[in-house]
Formats: structure tokens, C-alpha cells, sequence
């Protein structure tokens, strides 16, 4: 690990400014992510700007009969909260199924939107990789590509974001509240908040330098069976290889959003109005621009059984 | 802030950075200088001596090197010390002795939840933490409906230990020993 200086502000605009000041800061809150990629000196800051002590650990009632969720609100306390349980069962689940039990106690609901890819030619610092070291090119391409994207990827890269909780919220049409280093807020809806890679892969949001999320909204509970379904390489702590986040009616009206297929989580609202003629017509619409290699082709039918087994879990 | 000013954009010499901390380790107070890389699992090893947690993957993989910290359980080698200024950090040594172990221990003694042992003291702390987590009503991902509270089940438990690794297998008979030390405080 490369060394660093350290502070820990105690308010998010000192925060925010410390960061857009400094060259090569970075904010930390749990670190489980930040801290494992700078050992590897794939993240190499000369400055940790801790936010731990900013408070932003609070779920409260908005006044229009939704959450806000503050910043560093803990996956653990997210997906115990009693509202969360009750009125947002989707993304309780989407938390659940994320990570270890120790993770989930430290990692935040801003770390969580903002961890890293876990490519394997990101991680591995003797490959190519244009997100990790933009213009080298991408190893991943004609490598083993089985985990990575099938759609919304490109030329110079197929990584996948890797996370459940963004997934959730992005069916459950979350907003993300931020403030910049000069200390002005803005409010990100979820689907403009991660960016396809283009030619630019090394920036995985649309943050600006300093930017740093203050809070995430939900909107007001939108009624329905709550599903997060995971399909994995095994029962527990692995990464999604396809989810499927969905609030649906017995009747299969209703929303969803799939993970573990693209480089954000993945969307398409146009195609939803065909949920109650099930999986296929949906995927179909939904996966009608996926570009998939020889080893991951099988993400299509498995996103379109996913999707199937959620109907009828909504039918039950 | 430490290190006084930011670094200098140009040339980068990698100098250690150093900073206290003061940590309350197994109900001892702990003052420290460290270098600011220092993750709280090499803190309490290399630097307090306590050698009981173990560093098996140092990237949150496996939980051999899982604390109690502030009341809960957590990836030691993923967090710095600097971080955990004033917090109340429980390592293996901290939950019992050779000559006064705790149930949990004595469990796993009882029950072998170990073989080559490395992972023990891992299993050990996250096994006590998911007993608190059950208590306090925290869900999991094999809870069934999620507005009630959780039952200690064998699920729940292999769920909920599914980030410590034991490479000998032991974990039925981690079950075990677990299942005994819940059964024995309800």
C-alpha cells in the first residue's frame, strides 16, 4: 500500500472541499472495498478524507411518505430498519444477499453505490485493463469473461458493476443527494447516476472530483411482492452472475431492474408494460441490444428464467 | 489533519505518514503511533502483541480475522486503526482464557468446530456476533418473512457465517457448537 495523510472532517462541505482540494484524495467510509483495492495499489491515494465522523447515519421519513437514507447508514441497519422491511422489501433483500455479515456491518449505502468492478483484469494488476489504467486496452474481451457484461459494455470495456443495493434502487426510482467541493448540493436520479464505460471506462459515475453523496431517497412505497432473486455460484457470499430486483402484482404488472449484466444496474422501463405477458417478452426487450461473448451468453436465458421465477413467486 | 500538508503533486516518495490513535482493546486502554496503512488486525498483532486473530486472506474474504468492535463484528484487516479512535475493540483474547473460556470456546472444544484451528479464532468472534445479531432481530438473507424476528435455525446460521472460511471443514460441527451455546442461553 502506498502511503497517505489522513484527516476527519466533521462536516460534509469540509469533507467535500478537503477532497476537491487535495490532489489524489479520496473519501473513505467503510473502506472494505477502497482499503482492499489500495493494498493491491490498484487505488493509490495520497489522501484519505474519513467521513465516518459527518453523522449521515440516519433513516428518516421524508414528506412525501418516503426514506431518506442517510449517507453512511450501514448495509446491516438499512436492511433491519423496520420502514425497510415493511414498505421496501426489495431492497432489504438486495442488501441480505450482498457480501458477509462483517462487510455488510461496515460497508455504507454511498460506498455501496460507489464500489468498484470486480473484474478479474481490473484486480489483476499485470493485465490490460482501460478502467484501471485508462488506454491500455481491455484483457477481458477475448478472456474469461463468463461474470462480465452483456450489454451496456463496450470496445474498451465489459466490466459489470458489481453491487445488489444499487439494483434495488434503481426499481424502487431512488434519488441520490450529493454536495460538491464547492459546497453545492444536487440531487442525481439513480439511472443517471452510473455511466455506461463508452470510450471512458475509468469513471464509474457521473460524480464530479469532490462530489460526495450525502443521502439516497426513496420515493413512496410502491405496493406489490418485494423480490430480489440471486443467482450465484453459491448459496452465500458471491457475486450476482444475474438479479433480478422486481416489485410485482399477481397479475405480473410491476417494475424490474436486473443486476450482474451490464455496467450499471440494468432498466429498461418501456419493456415493463409486457411483464404480464411474462419473462420472455420482457427480456426480449430488454436484452434486445446485448452484445455478449462465446462464455457469457448464457446470462440471457438465465436473466430471462430469473425474471420467470420472480413471476411466479409475484403468482404464489 | 496528518502529515501536516497534502503531498506535494509531483514526485511521490511513499514516507511513512504517522499518527496516534488510542484504541480500548479487551477493556485496556491502548495509546498508539502508527503508520496511517496500519489495518486494525496488524495494530492488535504486531503492535499490542495479540496474536490470536489471524491473517488469512488481508482482504475480507475469509474471517479469520473477525472482531467485535463497538459491539459488532467486522473485517479487521479491511479498516485502519486510525479509523477507530475511542472504540472498544474485542479480539479472541478478550473473549476468554485458557483458564476461564467462554461458552462459545468451550463449545467449540466440545464440539471439535476446528481442526488445524486458524480459522478458529475467526469463527469464534463472528459466531458470538451472530448470536447478538439473531437476539437484536437483524434479519438475513434466509430469513423467511422480514418483518418478523429471526429464529436461530441451521440456515440462519451457515447464512450468517458464510464470511469465515474454514478450509479443514469443520463448519457442521461449527453448527453444533453454536446451536449449543444459543440452546444454553435461551
Amino acid at each position: 500500500m502506498k502511503s497517505f495523510t489522513y484527516e476527519r472532517p466533521s462536516t460534509p462541505a469540509e469533507a467535500a472541499a478537503a477532497v476537491g482540494r487535495t490532489p489524489d484524495a479520496k473519501f473513505i467510509a467503510g473502506g472494505t472495498n477502497l482499503l482492499d483495492l489500495m493494498k493491491l495499489q490498484i487505488e493509490t491515494p495520497r489522501h484519505l478524507v474519513d467521513v465516518n465522523g459527518l453523522g449521515l447515519d440516519t433513516v428518516e421519513p421524508t414528506d412525501q411518505g418516503g426514506l431518506r437514507i442517510g449517507a453512511l447508514v450501514r448495509n446491516t441497519d438499512l436492511a433491519a430498519h423496520p420502514r425497510v422491511r415493511k414498505d421496501y422489501g426489495v431492497l432489504a433483500r438486495a442488501l441480505l444477499a450482498g457480501a458477509s455479515g462483517q462487510l455488510r456491518n461496515k460497508a455504507t449505502t454511498a460506498g455501496n453505490l460507489l464500489q468498484r468492478t470486480r473484474c478479474p483484469y481490473f484486480y489483476d494488476t499485470a493485465q490490460a485493463c482501460n478502467k484501471r489504467q485508462p488506454g491500455s486496452g481491455c484483457s477481458a474481451l477475448d478472456g474469461v469473461s463468463r461474470q462480465l457484461a452483456v450489454i451496456g459494455g463496450s470496445e474498451a470495456c465489459i466490466a459489470t458493476h458489481p453491487g445488489d443495493m444499487a439494483v434495488a434502487m434503481r426499481v424502487l426510482d431512488a434519488t441520490v443527494e450529493t454536495i460538491d467541493a464547492g459546497g453545492a448540493a444536487r440531487n442525481i436520479p439513480i439511472a443517471a447516476f452510473h455511466r455506461l464505460p463508452g470510450d471512458d471506462p475509468s469513471r464509474d459515475t457521473n460524480l464530479k472530483p469532490g462530489e460526495l453523496i450525502t443521502a439516497v431517497t426513496l420515493p413512496k412505497p410502491v405496493a406489490g411482492t418485494h423480490i430480489y432473486r440471486k443467482v450465484r455460484d453459491r448459496a452465500s457470499y458471491a457475486y450476482a452472475l444475474v438479479s433480478v430486483a422486481a416489485i410485482l402484482g399477481k397479475d405480473g404488472t410491476g417494475h424490474v431492474a436486473f443486476g450482474g449484466v451490464a455496467p450499471k444496474p440494468w432498466r429498461v422501463e418501456a419493456a415493463e408494460a409486457d411483464l404480464p405477458k411474462g419473462a420472455k417478452a420482457v427480456t426480449e426487450q430488454v436484452f434486445a441490444d446485448a452484445k455478449p461473448t462465446h462464455e457469457n451468453a448464457y446470462k440471457l436465458k438465465l436473466a430471462e428464467r430469473t425474471l420467470g421465477a420472480a413471476l411466479n413467486q409475484a403468482r404464489a | 489533519m496528518v502529515g501536516a500538508t497534502a503531498p506535494a503533486a509531483a514526485t511521490r516518495t511513499d514516507e511513512p505518514v504517522l499518527a496516534k490513535v488510542t484504541l480500548t482493546v479487551n477493556g485496556q486502554r491502548r495509546d498508539l503511533e502508527l503508520d496511517t496503512r496500519t489495518s486494525l488486525l496488524d495494530a492488535a498483532r504486531e503492535h499490542l502483541h495479540l496474536t490470536g486473530s489471524k491473517k488469512g486472506c488481508d482482504h475480507g474474504q475469509c474471517g479469520a480475522c473477525t472482531m467485535i468492535v463497538d459491539g459488532r463484528r467486522i473485517n479487521a484487516c479491511l479498516t485502519l486503526a486510525i479509523m477507530h479512535q475511542g472504540a472498544e475493540i474485542t479480539t479472541i483474547e478478550g473473549l476468554g482464557q485458557p483458564d476461564h473460556l467462554h461458552p462459545m470456546q468451550a463449545a467449540f472444544v466440545k464440539h471439535d468446530g476446528y481442526q488445524c484451528g486458524y480459522c478458529t479464532p475467526g469463527q469464534i468472534c463472528s459466531g458470538v456476533a451472530v448470536l447478538e445479531e439473531i437476539k437484536a432481530g437483524i434479519p438475513s438473507h434466509v430469513t423467511a418473512d422480514l418483518e418478523a424476528a429471526p429464529q436461530i435455525t441451521e440456515a440462519e446460521i451457515r447464512e450468517r457465517m458464510s464470511g469465515n472460511i474454514c478450509r479443514c471443514g469443520a463448519y457442521s460441527n461449527i453448527v453444533e457448537a453454536m446451536t449449543e451455546v444459543a440452546e444454553a442461553r435461551a
